[in-house]
This record gives C-alpha cells, structure tokens and sequence, in this order.
C-alpha cells in the first residue's frame, strides 16, 4: 500500500472514531475496539503502560459496557442534560507499521465540550495502536494523553475523551 | 426582613437543622478557615512522599498555602511557603527537591529545610545597621506551629496550643492503625499519583456526603445498575461463576438497597469525627485473598490476624477535611478553595508486603471510583452542585438533619445511630455541633 493512501486510510479512520463520540454513537465507538482492546488515559505521560497503575481511564469492552449503561441510564443525574463535544483531530503521524499490517499511529485532537451553559477544552495527543481487520481497522489500545493530564479536574469526565 | 445570624455561631446550629448561610456565607467561611481548618490538625501528606533530604511538597491548609519538606536529618518540617523579605512564595511547583535549600527566586535568600535563614547576598554590606541581623527570627521561613505524624501520616496545626494529634484524632486513630495493620510489614506507602477533583460548593457538603448512607443507593443507582449488568453476564461465561470483584464494587451501590445500609452503623466523635461500618464484601475466599492472608498469618500470627481483618469499618472521617477509606487504602483530603468551590485530593496506598493483586483490587476502586472519570463521584459532584445552588437561593432558610433524630445512642459523648438506623443523620448533627463549638472559639471544640 503507498505511504498516502495508508495516511488517507489512518485519518478516516481516526476521525470516524472523534465522529461516533461527538454523535454519541457509543455502542459503535466500542465496537471499534478489539474483543481484548484498551481505552487508556494516563494521569502522566510518562508512563509505560496502563496495566497495575493509577490511571484516570483504563477500560476493556466490560468496562465500557458499564460506562455506556451508566450514562445512557435514566437515573444518571449528572447527565441530565447530556452534554455535547466538538473533537478536531489532526497532525496524523504513522509511527510503526508491522508486516501484518499493525500500525501505530499518533494524532493531536482538540475538544469543545457544552455542558448547560459552561465550556470546557481539553486537547491531547491520541497513540492508536491499530489491527488490520476485514473492514479496515479495529483499536488495540487508544491512549489518550491529556495536556492536562496532571492538574485539577475542574468537575470531572464523564466519556471517553 | 433576614435575621443576621452572623454573630451568634450557635444560634446558627439547632439539633436537627442548619441555616443555611453556613454553607454560603462568604464571611462565614473566612470565619470557618481562620477557626476551624487553620487552628485544628490538618493532613498534611504522608511521610512516603518526601523519602530524601529536600524532597517536598506543597499543600493548602486553610487559605496558608504550606510547604512539607525532608530534612538532611531525616526529620519533616512544614513551612509556610513564604519568603520573610518580600513575601515572594518560595516554591512555585506541587512537589520537587529543592536539593541543600530552598532559594528564593525573587532575590537569592535562602534557607535551610528546617526554615531557618541559611544566606541573604550581601548580608554584610547592605544590611549593616539596619534592624535585620543574620539571627533574627523574622528572617526565617515561618514553620506551622505544631507538627505531629502518626504511623507515618503527617498532620500540622497553625495554633500554638489545642490537643495533641492522638487527642485530637481520638477513636477516629482506627483510620491509620485499620490501614497499616493490613499491611503484613505494618506499614503503607503513597502510590505516586494524585487525582485532584474541584467541586463547585462548600466543602462541608463533601463531609457529610462521606458518611451519608442513603446516599449511595439513591445518587450512585445509575452506575450500580450498569455495573450489576456487566457483573452478571461475565459471572456466567467465567469459570469461577464469579465476575471480578471490582464489579461488585460498582454494583453494590445499587444492590445494597436502602434498609441493608441500615445494618450499618455511624459512630460519631467529639471533635466531628464519624466512623461508618460496614463492609461491601472485602473478605472474599478467591486464591489472591487466601494467599494475603497466609502472609498476614506468618506475620502477626493467626489470633491477631483475625483481630485485623475483622476491623469492620467502611469509612473514617476526620473532621474538618479527611476521609479515609482504611480497608481500600484510599484517603480523600479536602482543601477548601473559597465557599462555593472545594478541592479534594485522592490519594491510593500500597500495603508493604502485601501481594501485588491486592495492592491491584484496591487499584480498581481508586481509579473506577476516584479518578477524575470517576462512574461514582460524577454523580455526588453534581448534588453537591445543585445543593449549593438550593442553598444560594431565598426558597428556604434551613438545611434539615433529622432523620433519626432523638434516637442516637450518647455514652461519654460519642454519639452512635441507633439499631438498624445506619443511615441516620448522626454524623451531620454531630459535625454541625463540633463546628458550632469551633465557631464559637471554644477551646477544646472535643470537650466532652
């Protein structure tokens, strides 16, 4: 595959993924990820990996099953009202690609996020690492690196980011 | 026409309510942060934090914002985090090492870790004559007034006199001694991380909150509901029948229904601190807790062993601003930031010598309940909102705390909800009335 169509492919790709969250179109966000795959916030960069540490998101399918059931339930009081975000995903960068068509990806994002009248922004660089699959890609694991990652939650997150 | 209310502390606290401008009053709570938060013991940090010489930390006690700092002789001083000539704060950062002292990066004075002056540029030519002499104390960095640390855990008091930190802490000690007597090396040590969570109100709606029983079944139904789904579904496809227990974490706060959290029990101090009993399943038989247990056996031998893992105890709270969660190793401090909006930071130990999948099963619970995505606290940060909102409004002058009231058990000034009466207001009347007699400058607010 030329180097641009994958780059072409890898930024649909990702930007789908922003898409499915800003239209709360979460049971098909989670169907991005892989039986075994990983949503990962860590609350600093400079860690390695998700497994044993203190993390601010660190989600298999079980776990986001719960947090889609939590949200979308009646009696979530917090999300009452359901607030809105705007991802902007951009700087794509292609990191590693394996024979077996794994590639890692990174990608800087931006979000809005309207809740009542308050706005809030948080920005990041996303790490994907992605599976070729009969469709096009599925998510291994999707760190999310906030910016903020280590100040204080003004309030706190409710989705994924 | 509104009845100042301002200069009679007491009159603002009745058995069983509350006015409310004690939780919105902007003086009230300058009021509250100069009696209560800067005068009383304040959880500073843990020793962990600070394990070489000139490692420090700074934090908020009231509205002094402090510095914790090692010693080259191992012993901990806190600071005040201000240079004595301009008043420049000395550490800009939340934790660092400051290496052989602490320099001020306005015009070079430093200090050593204990506070004292070390050098000021040109000590001699420019201040000869003047009333500064290299010895004055007004040249040193101020240190609390009182510093204590108990079994590891670090408390400062900004008021020359009051009780000592184990009289202060009184029966509320169980917090430090039930977590680090689970630990077979009687110790814990801080998991590098904090989770900082701002709440837009008073920071006393968090501490009631902690202790409230009738809560968690009402507020947390959304969580608990979506955590009982998942849990069911993976109990049948695993082969134990069992979903991993950090489901049930999550589940429980919906099935642990109303009158289950009655069988539970508040035990309410002098001084406001509030012990709530209760487990939420934290003695399972699976291979992980049977291994700890062995090694908690070699270590304390079976009889005391038993003794330790049989502390039935849920929640701790030590009054004015910390929940300790012994049985799980978490420990929330709250620092109030101004009367509408309260920090609260959320710190998760590790018990020495305990296996890494208990230290995992406590992970769980700090980050699915305490991280700032937290599936449990998102809902309490919003009543917390909203009743600060109610509270601002003219709809109402009180803030009512009677349910079970005239019913709690009182022997030598501990007050107990009474039988199967765990989710009675006790522990808010009981808080209300420490901080009437703090308001009211009583000395000893504990007295009984």
């Amino acid at each position: 595959m030329s180097g641009l169509r994958l780059q072409h492919e890898l930024e649909q790709f990702l930007y789908r993924q922003a898409e499915l969250l800003d239209g709360k179109q979460w049971q098909a966000w989670t169907e991005l990820f892989t039986a075994d795959g990983i949503y990962w916030m860590p609350p600093d960069a400079s860690y390695k990996t998700w497994d044993g540490q203190p993390a601010i998101f660190a989600e298999d399918r079980n776990l986001m099953a719960v947090r889609m059931g939590r949200v979308l339930h009646p009696d979530a009081w917090s999300q009452r009202p359901l607030w809105g975000t705007n991802h902007v995903v951009s700087n794509v960068v292609i990191r590693k690609v394996a024979k077996n068509g794994e590639v890692e990806v990174t990608s800087r994002f931006h979000m809005m996020e309207l809740r009542r009248d308050d706005v809030r922004h948080f920005a990041g660089q996303y790490t994907h690492h992605l599976v070729k699959v009969k469709k096009g890609y599925a998510i291994r694991l999707q760190r999310v690196d906030m910016t903020n990652a280590q100040a204080a939650y003004d309030y706190v997150l409710q989705v994924w980011v | 026409m509104k009845t100042n209310h301002k200069l009679n502390f007491r009159n603002m606290v009745e058995p069983d309510r509350v006015r409310k401008e004690v939780y919105t009053d902007e003086e009230i709570f300058q009021q509250e942060m100069a009696r209560i938060h800067e005068t009383v013991w304040i959880y500073c940090g843990h020793e962990s934090q600070v394990k070489n010489a000139g490692d420090y930390v700074t934090v908020q006690i009231g509205r002094q914002p402090m510095i914790m700092v090692r010693g080259k002789d191992r012993r901990i001083n806190v600071l005040y985090n201000r240079c004595p000539h301009r008043g420049n704060m000395i550490c800009g950062d939340v934790k660092g090492n400051t290496g052989e002292q602490f320099r001020c990066s306005y015009h070079a004075w430093t200090f050593h870790h204990d506070g004292r002056l070390k050098n000021i540029p040109m000590m001699d030519s420019g201040y000869k004559g003047t009333r500064l002499t290299k010895d004055s104390p007004e040249l040193c960095m101020k240190r609390a007034a009182r510093l204590e640390s108990y079994r590891g855990f670090v408390f400062a008091s900004l008021a020359k006199d009051g009780p000592t930190l184990q009289e202060f802490l009184g029966e509320a000690i169980v917090a430090f001694d039930d977590m680090c007597d689970r630990a077979p090396e009687g110790e814990v040590e801080i998991v590098p991380n904090c989770f900082r969570v701002i709440q837009h109100s008073n920071w006393k709606l968090f501490m009631e909150n902690q202790i409230d029983a009738l809560h968690p079944s009402v507020t947390h139904q959304s969580t608990g509901r979506a955590a009982h789904e998942v849990e069911k579904q993976l109990a049948k496809k695993a082969k134990s029948g069992e979903a991993p227990l950090s489901y049930h974490m999550l589940s429980a706060f919906a099935t642990v229904s109303i009158d289950k959290w009655d069988n539970f029990q508040t035990i309410n101090f002098p001084y406001g601190h509030c012990i709530l009993t209760g487990y939420m399943g934290l003695r399972p038989q699976d291979p992980d807790t049977l291994a700890y247990d062995r090694i908690m056996i070699r270590a304390y031998g079976r009889k005391r062993f038993e003794q330790i893992v049989g502390v039935n105890i849920h929640h701790v709270l030590v009054y004015p601003g910390l929940s300790v969660q012994s049985p799980l190793q978490q420990l929330r401090a709250v620092r109030p930031l101004g009367v509408d909006r309260t920090l609260t930071e959320i710190w998760h130990f590790r018990l020495k010598g305990a296996p890494e999948a208990i230290y995992r099963r406590s992970l769980a619970y700090y980050n699915l309940v305490n991280s700032p995505a937290t599936l449990i606290n998102a809902d309490d940060l919003e009543n917390f909102w909203k009743c600060h909102q109610g509270l601002a409004s003219d709809g109402g002058e009180w803030v009512s705390f009677a349910r079970h009231h005239g019913r709690d058990i009182e022997n030598k000034g501990v007050v107990s909800s009474g039988p199967n009466m765990g989710t009675s207001e006790a522990p808010m009347r009981n808080q209300m009335k420490a901080w009437a007699k703090y308001m009211s400058g009583a000395a000893q607010a504990g007295s009984r």
